[in-house]
């Protein structure tokens, strides 16, 4: 899933900070999963902002909603009649949705509420890391499953570097040696022959750096299936 | 290794079969020209070839080909150094020719440690190509005499292509095959990195023999003198993978403050010793980080002077 972050409560109250009427955003999907953007985010957040700007003597208006979710036009849409209503919008989806619900309603401001960081999953209760960085041609097999673009802070195809040490990074301390795991279970199994010879030059035209993607399915497209 | 692919003094040295012995500087965090050479001018006469760093420990200084041309004014040979962290290939690529253009004729294949450790910590990681890559492309560049595309160069870069290898960093068993791997790539020389584990480095040794990889490739073993017991102890804690026996730091601790440095010097010397005889070691790689004026005194004492005219 997408995992992101809650911004600090300042940031967001200081991006609405001359707004009295202001309606928060969440979303069903992986936000909610992810402890961030659901109801109870949602519920939280506005409580907390009605307080600290009682606190000033400023009070605030703040209706919630949770859309099924923001990064499609269908559940977007639903908003249509109450998003006039208010002088701004904050979104605690993941940065797709903020820009769904601005492109549908070009005269409302939607600001994000929380920092969108990486696709993973939720390794123990209440800690997530970081799996793929979406490179657009997948190539884990190679690597005993373990991404090592997404993985090794230097995205080395043919790793370790000189600072692997212990199983961890040379960049930080709790941060896993992707390489040391990716060697230690090719070793383990007795297939090190998999790692012996150069892995090519990556093309990394599928990536972000070919420029913003888009995938067409034509069959949907064409509305066969 | 019939022909001389790059014809340059080093290449020269190691294949006549000298024990060679390179230095290391860094370039100036500015434009203090004057600086590097007077850095430079200790290292004249006494190494076959100086590694000129490419912002070492992610941290900003003049370009490494910048100060290998500089270099070259002195009367040095440098071996340029290129990490993959700061340009994708076609920086790389572009920066090979000019280098060589120049007169550049050594090069060093390196990942670069990673830009948290230095003094841009935001700044966006590269990394288009990794270190193993790099020296296929710098051996296609000059073997090939093409660009990464397959489009034919005019007149293409002949670089005597080093890499470096680290024995000291985990999992230790996987180090000799990615050394095969990296000669594998292309590489005709390897500096290691900095040895003061002498047990471990043996026993790597041994191994890399046993493999025959001493016979593909020259290798060469990276000296660090120690200035005090401070800095073994900094080192040790701070720098990526680095592996110092507390042994090394007792024997530091264990004179005064102020003989501390000989006693640094004197271990590398006792290392050196033992490398020209190691099997499998084609010389040594002295990094004498910022101590550049202590390589002729070091040089001389360990015995490797004059260097071999070639
Ligand atoms: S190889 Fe690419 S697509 Fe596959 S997990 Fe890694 S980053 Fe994601
Ligand atoms: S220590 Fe491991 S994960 Fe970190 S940069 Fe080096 S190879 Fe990649």
């Amino acid at each position: 899933m997408i995992v992101a972050d809650r911004k600090s409560l300042q940031e967001i109250l200081a991006m609405v900070a001359d707004k009295k009427k202001i309606l928060i955003l969440g979303c069903k999907g992986c936000v909610t999963v992810c402890n961030v953007g659901g109801l109870k985010e949602v519920e939280i957040l506005a409580a907390s902002m009605k307080i600290a700007r009682k606190k000033e003597g400023n009070d605030i208006d703040i209706d919630i909603q949770v859309l099924e979710r923001q990064c499609d036009t269908e559940y977007v849409a639903g908003i249509r009649d109450v998003v006039g209503n208010y002088e701004a919008a904050v979104s605690l989806a993941c940065g797709v949705g903020p820009q769904f619900l601005s492109e549908m309603y070009k005269d409302q401001t939607f600001y994000p509420g929380v920092n969108t960081t990486f696709f993973g999953g939720a390794v123990q209760h209440g800690i997530w890391e970081e799996r793929c960085a979406g490179c657009g041609s997948c190539a884990i097999h190679n690597f005993g499953g373990l991404c090592p673009i997404a993985r090794c802070a230097k995205s080395l195809m043919n790793g370790p570097c000189g600072g692997s040490s212990k199983g961890v990074c040379e960049v930080n301390k709790d941060t896993l040696c992707i390489w040391d795991a990716i060697v230690k279970k090719k070793m383990e199994s007795g297939r090190l022959d998999d790692l012996i010879g150069v892995k090519p030059i990556k093309s990394w035209k599928t990536a972000r750096d070919g420029g913003p993607r888009r995938s067409i399915r034509e069959e949907l497209v064409q509305g066969n299936i | 290794m019939s022909e001389l692919k790059s014809g340059s003094n080093l290449e020269k040295v190691l294949k006549a079969g000298h024990f060679a012995f390179t230095g290391e500087c860094g370039p100036p965090k500015g434009a203090n020209v004057e600086h590097l050479k007077e850095k430079l001018s200790h290292l004249v006469g006494k190494v076959d070839a100086v590694n000129m760093t490419d912002n070492q420990t992610a941290v900003v200084r003049m370009s490494s080909w910048a100060g290998s041309i500089l270099m070259m004014e002195q009367g040095l040979e440098p071996n340029f150094q290129m990490v993959c962290r700061d340009r994708n290939r076609l920086a790389m690529m572009s920066d090979i020719l000019g280098a060589y253009a120049l007169g550049v004729r050594n090069m060093l294949c390196l990942s670069g440690d990673h830009q948290s450790f230095g003094n841009h910590p935001d700044a966006k990681n590269v990394h288009d190509i990794d270190s193993m890559q790099l020296i296929t492309m710098v051996k296609k560049m000059r073997d090939e005499g093409k660009f990464l595309n397959d489009e034919d160069i005019d007149v293409a870069p002949k670089m005597f292509i080093g890499a470096a290898a680290n024995p000291f960093a985990d999992p230790y068993e996987y180090r000799p095959y990615r050394l095969a791997n990296k000669i594998a790539a292309g590489a005709d020389f390897i500096q290691t990195q900095c040895i003061f584990n002498m047990e471990k480095f043996r026993d790597f040794m041994k191994k890399v023999v046993d493999m025959g990889l001493h016979e593909r490739c020259y290798i060469l073993a990276g000296v660090t003198p120690m200035k005090n017991a401070g800095m073994a102890n900094f080192m040790s804690k701070y720098v990526p993978g680095m592996d110092i026996p507390e042994s090394l730091i007792k024997r530091l601790k264990g004179v005064d403050k102020k003989d501390q440095a000989e006693e640094g010097i004197k271990f590398a010397l006792e290392q050196i010793q033992e490398f020209k005889e190691m099997k499998g070691v084609a010389g040594v790689h002295l990094m004498a980080i910022e101590w550049e004026h202590k390589v002729p005194e070091i040089a001389e004492r360990a015995g490797v002077l004059p260097r071999p005219k070639v």
